[in-house]
């Protein structure tokens, strides 16, 4: 438990002139789940690849359970499973044969039976002669994971593993998630979900290569220190016109019949809200900053580089 | 619903469409370069009546009409004699293993004989198993060597004085599949070795598989290993085939020990599958990887010797036709088919095809890309 499953630092990935991460530092604690946030573009897959040795760092170094990222790749795959952003099994193959093939890469023994067990595991027994190319992508995304886990590794690296999966095969992934947790397995997991996102033990968010936040959610959102007021009224999209730009102001969204208005500045916010609510015949009053404010200040403060 | 034509919706596909061309560079070098390169190289390289074709000479007694003889030949432009001053034994193995395409024999009586004005025999033996080599080099003997041997003698020949006695060796009656469909063993196993492997790594790289592949733990010999080696089998089928038609349909006759032939078979089905497994590490798509064969592919079928004689093309074409295990595989082939060659007499074509497959394979798992960089 003393070394942590990742530990890197001064990432940097280069292609051509762009920098697509830069310099970035983490730590993941053994048998912790870590979420990777960011937007579209903003370097997750890129950093995931260069942790499981799939790509070569320009700069930086590190360790992924205590192997070194750049001289021991082949140790590290052997120890990591990956599961890619796009479905990666071979849609052609059935069920069972894309599994006895990755266990026959990972010289699993015997390969019969980690087969015969890991279709057990995932409900897919009858199924087995299905196609994978056949599955709905809830399936495939069950298949891809049992198959990430298969050989037992120590370190489990998802890269956006519930886009495009409906809410209740979401559910049950994260609940498999913490099961594998539970077990002493330690979890990356990228993301755009803040529902995800909360249930992770810490988050790491990263925007436009840059590593700009991490810590539990109620670390980040504390240590982002916004003001959120809520105002609620008939004359919520007057307000809206009149806050934009105002003092104070940095973001205003509507969510339903109510809207959130955000900024750095507590004390002009408070005044600019309550100047607008007056004029405007609303209600304010203070709010709990929610993950998702944060996330937004953060794309907004950093810088694009990417154009 | 109206059906109509618009030139505004036909700009913006034809619109659409160029920027694609022009996006793809390799696609648009190959149909601009390609023909170029080809009409060139070919144009020039192509020869169907092939001239100066090497020969060896045997004469015991060089007298003046044996020199006589000798320069007339050579001025035919046909003949072109690289071993001037062979024993018959040394002819036998030249032409045996191909080196050359005539050996012209002139009894040592030659001489004397014609100074009697006897009728004096010469013998030439060319290579028929490739008949377009023979025919226009024999048509115009009779002629040559009796003015040859009038001017040297200084006086009108007699009758007939010099009966040339001609040898079509390993094919007799000059038939053209003897020569073709052997060949065309190796043409038809190119084309499908080449092709299907190199496919092997674009297909996984387009269906996006190949990032799962790489983060698990395969060395690049062993995937190497693992897209080539069924390959070798689909190639058992195809040669079986093709030998059991080339002697139940065509009738060509097997000379030679057929291990031999199984043996440089594998070696040539080997060095096709790793070149076509290294074509596809070097190309993104498999479109890509589709014009790298056909661009490799019809060079390969006209400097090889497949459709003109080797020995006819310009020096230059014969050094590029090297570089093709189509050449060497032809060789061997129609020398221990039609020949009767023995291994060590296509040793050369054996080393050369071994030098391939190591050269191919390294050079592949150099340029295996272990990451996704």
């Amino acid at each position: 438990m003393s070394e942590p499953a990742i530990s890197v630092s001064g990432l940097t990935k280069r292609f051509g002139a762009r920098t697509v991460v830069d310099a970035v530092t983490l730590a993941v604690a053994r048998g912790e789940i870590m979420g990777f946030l960011g937007p579209n573009g903003s370097g997750k897959t890129t950093t995931i690849r260069m942790m499981c040795g799939l790509l070569e760092p320009d700069e930086g170094e590190g360790r992924v359970l205590g192997l070194d990222i750049r001289r021991e790749r082949g140790a590290i795959k052997r120890r990591v499973g990956y599961m890619t952003q796009k479905f990666s099994f071979y849609e052609d193959l059935t069920i069972e044969e894309n599994l006895r093939f990755v266990a026959g890469l990972y010289g699993m023994s015997p390969v019969n039976a980690a087969v015969r067990d890991t279709l057990e595991d995932l409900g897919l027994t009858s199924r087995r002669d299905q196609l994978a190319g056949k599955l709905s992508g809830g399936w495939k995304q069950r298949l891809a994971l049992a198959a990430c886990v298969m050989h037992k590794p120590d370190l489990l690296m998802l890269d956006e593993p519930t886009a495009g999966v409906d809410p209740k095969a979401r559910r049950e992934f994260w609940d498999e998630i913490h099961r594998l947790a539970q077990g002493g397995l330690t979890v990356l997991v990228s993301t755009h979900y803040m529902d995800e996102a909360e249930r992770c033990h810490r988050i790491a968010y990263i925007s436009y290569g840059h590593l700009i936040a991490q810590g539990s959610v109620a670390e980040v959102v504390r240590d982002a220190g916004l003001t959120t007021m809520v105002l609620t009224g008939p004359g919520t999209a007057a307000a809206a016109q009149r806050l934009k730009g105002a003092p104070g102001v940095d973001q205003i969204a509507p969510f339903g019949a109510t809207l959130h208005v955000v900024g750095k500045d507590g004390a002009a916010l408070a005044r600019t809200v309550a100047e607008v609510a007056r004029a405007t015949g609303c209600k304010a009053e203070p709010a709990e900053t929610s993950l998702e404010d944060v996330f937004i200040q953060l794309m907004g403060t950093s810088t694009d580089n990417m154009a | 619903m109206r059906i109509g034509f618009s030139l505004g919706r036909l700009r913006a596909l034809l619109g659409k469409e160029t920027i694609q061309m022009r996006r793809d560079r390799l696609t648009f070098a190959m149909m601009l370069g390609v023909p170029l390169v080809q009409l060139m190289l070919f144009g020039f390289a192509i020869n169907t009546d092939p001239k100066e074709l090497p020969a060896a000479l045997v004469a015991p007694t060089q007298d003046r009409f044996t020199r006589a003889m000798v320069s007339a030949l050579e001025l035919t432009g046909y003949y072109r004699f690289v071993a001037p001053d062979a024993t018959a034994g040394e002819a036998e193995v030249m032409i045996a293993r191909g080196d050359v395409s005539f050996v012209v024999t002139v009894p040592s009586d030659f001489g004397r004989r014609i100074e009697r004005g006897d009728t004096a025999q010469m013998l030439i033996e060319a290579d028929a198993t490739d008949p377009s080599v023979a025919s226009g080099a024999i048509s115009t003997l009779s002629t040559v060597a009796a003015s040859a041997l009038a001017s040297e003698a200084g006086r009108p020949p007699a009758a007939a004085p010099v009966e040339i006695v001609v040898h079509r060796r390993y094919n007799p009656e000059g038939i053209t599949q003897y020569n073709i469909v052997p060949a065309l063993l190796g043409v038809i196993l190119q084309l499908t070795m080449v092709m299907m492997t190199s496919m092997a790594l674009t297909r996984e790289i387009e269906r996006g598989t190949m990032e799962n592949l790489l983060s698990m733990p395969a060395t690049p010999l062993e995937i190497m290993l693992g897209k080539v080696l069924p390959y070798l089998a689909v190639g058992a089928v195809q040669v079986v085939v093709v030998l059991l038609a080339a002697r139940v349909l065509f009738g060509i006759p097997l000379v030679g020990s057929l291990s031999l032939i199984l043996g440089g078979v594998f070696l040539f089905v080997l060095a096709l599958v790793i070149l076509g497994y290294l074509i596809s590490t070097v190309s993104r798509t498999q479109m890509q990887a589709m014009q790298v064969t056909f661009f490799f592919f019809l060079p390969s079928l006209m400097l090889s010797g497949f459709m003109f004689p080797f020995r006819g093309m310009p020096t230059w074409a014969q050094w590029l036709g090297e570089i093709f295990p189509l050449t060497h595989f032809l060789r061997l082939i129609r020398s221990v088919m039609l020949k009767g060659a023995t291994a060590a007499e296509v040793a050369d074509s054996l080393a050369a095809l071994t030098l391939f497959v190591l050269g191919f394979a390294l050079v592949a798992l150099f340029r295996f890309r272990r990451t996704l960089d």
